[in-house]
């Protein structure tokens, strides 16, 4: 009788606590709320590259040679865009935190508009540079 | 019974005295980051095709200068606080936490000022 209790409490202490990754299938709400923390790491490290390049330009053309030859690269021009398309998302949802701290904009019916809106304009800022790069090079 | 007087709770302030400072940089940063951004980006897109005589001649525009310097400064401030929410968040080991969240300070710092000495040797150096 003592362990079928035991056994049930522990039952019930196993259950997850709160909506798990496991049981629930994330809104598109949820998972742009988890990209703007993962653009923002991946920014951070685009910022540590930002310093390199600096640096290199500062201790003059040989060495920001070599930077160039790997900033002219696939891999380097790859980066170069992951960065901005992760730039743009973090401007756009960090402009929907900023709406949300002045207290607006929580309706439910909205939320998704919202959402598929910061992705909106992550495309239309990333094509906008596209235009204005092609122009002017 | 509560103790704390109408002022304590007008102002804010909970046991840590300065808890809300950090939220309400990482919003300031945020919003002088809005145009500072938008700046940067359609300045960086250019990059990857910049000889090193374009990239010094542009940094050392007067407007180029003191834009990279405002962006530099904002953009690891608001980084630093950034990651230490993020370590705050999903760290639970109280010593690891106290590590990382003094890694991400001393390096962005060391960051902040290696990037601002750059632009500056730049603009200065003959």
């Amino acid at each position: 009788m003592n362990s079928e209790v035991a056994r049930a409490s522990r039952a019930v202490a196993e259950r997850p606590l709160s909506p798990h990754l496991q049981i629930y299938r994330l809104p598109i709400t949820a998972v742009l709320s988890i990209t703007h923390r993962i653009t923002g790491v991946a920014l951070a490290l685009g910022l540590v590259a930002l310093v390199l390049l600096l640096m290199s330009v500062a201790q003059g053309p040989d060495a920001y040679a070599q930077v160039q030859w790997w900033l002219a690269s696939p891999f380097g021009k790859a980066a170069t865009w992951g960065f901005l398309i992760a730039l743009f998302f973090h401007l756009s949802h960090g402009i929907r935190h900023l709406i949300w701290d002045t207290g607006h904009s929580f309706s439910r019916e909205w939320l998704t508009y919202y959402a598929l809106g910061e992705l909106v304009a992550t495309l239309v800022f990333t094509l906008a540079v596209a235009v204005a790069t092609v122009a002017r090079s | 019974m509560n103790y704390r007087s109408p002022l304590a709770r007008a102002r804010g302030l909970g046991s840590a005295r300065e808890g809300l400072n950090d939220w309400w940089r990482q919003r300031v940063t945020a919003i002088a980051l809005i145009p500072l951004g938008f700046w940067f980006a359609f300045c960086l897109a250019l990059l990857p095709s910049a000889s090193y005589q374009e990239i010094v001649a542009w940094i050392r525009a007067p407007w180029n200068t003191i834009l990279l310097l405002s962006f530099t400064l904002i953009v690891f401030y608001h980084t630093m606080l950034g990651l230490q929410v993020i370590i705050e968040d999903y760290v639970h080991v109280d010593w690891l936490k106290i590590v990382g969240i003094l890694s991400v300070k001393l390096v962005f710092s060391f960051l902040t000022l290696a990037a601002i000495y750059a632009t500056l040797r730049i603009v200065f150096a003959g």
